[in-house]
């Protein structure tokens, strides 16, 4: 693999990383969820981390369940709030690694103002967001991140609010680390979330996961294979989508519209709050 | 090099000050070991948090000023899975904020303690006005069935000593616990003496020794169930679903719904004599009772002293615990007296645990003054006469 991933079997991820009790898991047939999980796993072990030293920190909704079936140090916290509970986390014993699972939901809508502050002061934490366009947990609702036009059910005519771009957000905000990838295929999001937990600062992965049982049954996209094939079609890496937009013919440009763009978004250093708070208790301490 | 106590000592200052309620409780929550706190700024509780910004870094702890009391309240449960004692503060529109995430902190037993410096309302109300608006919303505002532990001081020494009781039956009960002063006492100067360590007990919450048969929400015999921090290898799951001794949710499950939040309720009320706090005045022949709390009940001693020089069999019953309400100290009251009059700068909230516990015994009679003043001795005095010849 031209990443230079070391391949795991689900085997070998499943006995070292995953609590037995916990499974089957509650996703549904043809979720990205045990994906994520899976890319996020192998990305920790990818890094090396002592998962006794690793915190997994959540919201409310489907995507925030995944810290229950790691067999580590998890808080499944309140609807929205996964960033504020990891923030107290980091700033009272910054040896702890934490990774956020949150969803498009929890993280950017009642979470949103969390995200942004977040970013602000710069806490050193891996988040996966993982955007399905909707509510799923509670059965299909609209969404920041729901399509223009997209059917939901609260949407029943269609959506007609504009959709948040997590990643413009978050690249503005001045986020040292931040990707999109589809779950579709391995390498690219593992490399990213090593990338994230390795990165001293925020990092936000955002990952695009199909939930045909919610989405896409209400959009077309009901059968499995149709919604998987559908985000394959449906992304555009960053380079191309950027030459596209500068060179490409009319018609190449045209077929950017209802896409994604995917990729590394930003990539650079930015001090941390815990750094920054660490130096001013030396400078003040008495 | 200097001890973590010593660098307390210092931090704190000189050991006689002129200082505020505020003050007092930064002060208090210092002494009993805090190390974190979060929070966001509001009239009158702002300075509980801008003493905790001087003091914390000057011994090594952290204070994090966060985007809202929503957030305030979540970062303090995550610092406190770390370990650490903490504390935020707050006044009435925070508070209404932060009633979610109090809920989950009772849900997953995370020890943390939150000042409320009462003003007024409902909404923004008179920010700069002292009430003791919330004294429901305290009990009940968190939606679910639970109890919850609600300290009320009537000074700024008492603000002092209060907080650290607050955390230390935080920490033993694995609960939040709530100090409610309001804007008069927070902002009201008094002479503090600042305790020596050891004029006062401190309490750290019970901690698992075992990773072999670690069940992280199995009670010990008190059901506190022992704590492992984040980090300690003990890899625990916290849940604010309804979950098992495990921690794992199990939130379909009637019979460990009733179990866990029938343990949570029963590790509260079987520990009031831990938590149950008042002070009496003249109980022994006592006719007319004040029954009162806060800054109220200071006012209330004079009057009680006053009334007795003009021959009315007065006394005062102080609550300082208020939740859970104790139930038995007021029902024993209502046993010898003929009337209890209830002042409260409200329009009527402790009267209605009291009237419970009197159960008609004796006449319960409100007092009920808002709008940011105090009772004035004069009025309750007039109170009291009044009652002094009404019928039983």
């Amino acid at each position: 693999m031209a990443t230079g991933l070391r391949i795991k079997t689900a085997a070998e991820l499943r006995t070292n990383y995953l609590r037995r009790e916990m499974f089957p898991t509650i996703f549904c047939d043809g979720c990205g969820l045990g994906n994520v999980l899976n890319y996020t796993l192998w990305a920790i072990d990818e890094v090396g981390l002592d998962l006794d030293r690793t915190v997994f920190v959540s919201g409310i909704g489907c995507s925030s369940r995944l810290p229950g079936y790691i067999n580590a140090d998890g808080l499944h916290a309140t609807h929205g709030r996964a960033l504020a509970f990891a923030s107290g986390i980091r700033a009272a014993n910054p040896d702890l690694t934490v990774i956020v699972f949150t969803g498009d939901g929890d993280g950017a809508g009642i979470g949103g103002n969390h995200l942004l502050h977040t970013i602000r002061r710069n806490m050193d934490i891996t988040v996966i967001l993982v955007n399905n366009f909707t509510y799923g947990m509670t059965g299909g609702q609209s969404a920041p991140t729901t399509p223009d036009g997209g059917f939901s059910s609260t949407t029943p005519y269609g959506n007609i609010e504009h959709p948040l771009d997590i990643c413009e957000l978050a690249k503005a905000l001045g986020a040292p680390y931040v990707a999109r990838w589809p779950v579709v295929s391995p390498a690219q999001p593992v490399k990213s979330i090593a990338e994230g937990i390795r990165k001293r600062g925020f990092a936000l992965i955002e990952m695009l996961t199909p939930c045909p049982t919610a989405y896409g049954r209400r959009n077309g996209l009901k059968e499995i294979e149709q919604i998987w094939r559908w985000y394959r079609e449906h992304t555009v890496l960053l380079d191309e989508w950027e030459w596209v937009e500068q060179f490409g013919s009319p018609e190449e440009r045209e077929a950017l519209r209802g896409k994604m763009k995917i990729g590394v978004f930003q990539d650079t250093e930015r001090e941390t709050f815990e750094d920054r708070w660490a130096a001013l208790v030396a400078r003040e301490k008495l | 090099m200097s001890t973590h106590r010593e660098l307390i000592r210092r931090a704190l200052g000189p050991r006689v000050q002129f200082v505020q309620g505020d003050d007092a409780c930064a002060y208090g929550a210092v002494l009993a070991g805090c190390t974190f706190f979060a929070g966001y700024p509001i009239t009158p509780a702002t300075e509980v948090a801008e003493r905790m910004s001087e003091i914390l870094p000057l011994i090594g702890g952290c204070y994090i000023q966060m985007e809202d009391e929503i957030a305030s309240m979540g970062a303090l449960i995550g610092a406190s899975w770390t370990g650490a004692k903490v504390m935020t503060s707050t006044s009435g529109p925070g508070f209404s904020l932060m009633q979610e995430n109090l809920g989950y902190a009772i849900m997953t037993e995370t020890p943390c303690v939150v000042v409320n410096v009462q003003r007024s309302g409902p909404s923004t109300g008179q920010p700069t006005m002292g009430a003791y608006g919330d004294m429901m919303q305290a009990r009940w505002g968190t939606h679910g069935d639970h109890e919850i532990i609600m300290l009320c001081p009537a000074s700024v020494q008492e603000a002092l000593e209060i907080t650290i009781v607050a955390f230390n039956l935080s920490e033993q009960l694995r609960t939040p616990v709530l100090v409610f002063i309001d804007g008069e006492l927070g902002h009201m100067r008094e002479r503090l003496v600042i305790p020596d360590d050891d004029e006062f007990e401190l309490v750290e919450r019970p901690r698992a020794t075992d990773r072999a048969g670690y069940r992280p929400f199995a009670p010990g015999p008190d059901l506190v169930p022992p704590f492992a921090p984040f980090g300690s290898g003990f890899r625990t799951f916290v849940t604010g679903l309804t979950h098992n001794e495990d921690g794992l949710p199990r939130a379909s499950s009637a019979a460990i719904h009733d179990q866990l939040v029938r343990r949570l309720a029963a590790k509260i009320t079987n520990h009031l004599d831990l938590i149950t706090r008042y002070e009496e005045f003249y109980a022994d022949d006592c006719e007319i009772a004040i029954v009162a709390y806060g800054i109220t009940a200071r006012t209330c001693r004079d009057v009680v002293e006053e009334a007795r020089r003009r021959g009315i069999k007065a006394g005062l019953l102080r609550l300082i615990s208020i939740w859970p309400f104790p139930e038995h100290v007021v029902a024993r009251w209502a046993e010898r007296v003929r009337a209890m009059l209830v002042p409260e700068m409200n329009l009527g909230q402790i009267v209605h645990p009291i009237r419970e516990a009197v159960a008609g015994r004796c006449v319960v009679a409100p007092y009920a003054r808002i709008g940011g003043e105090l009772h004035s001795p004069a009025e309750l005095l007039e109170a009291l006469e009044a009652l002094q010849w009404q019928p039983a």
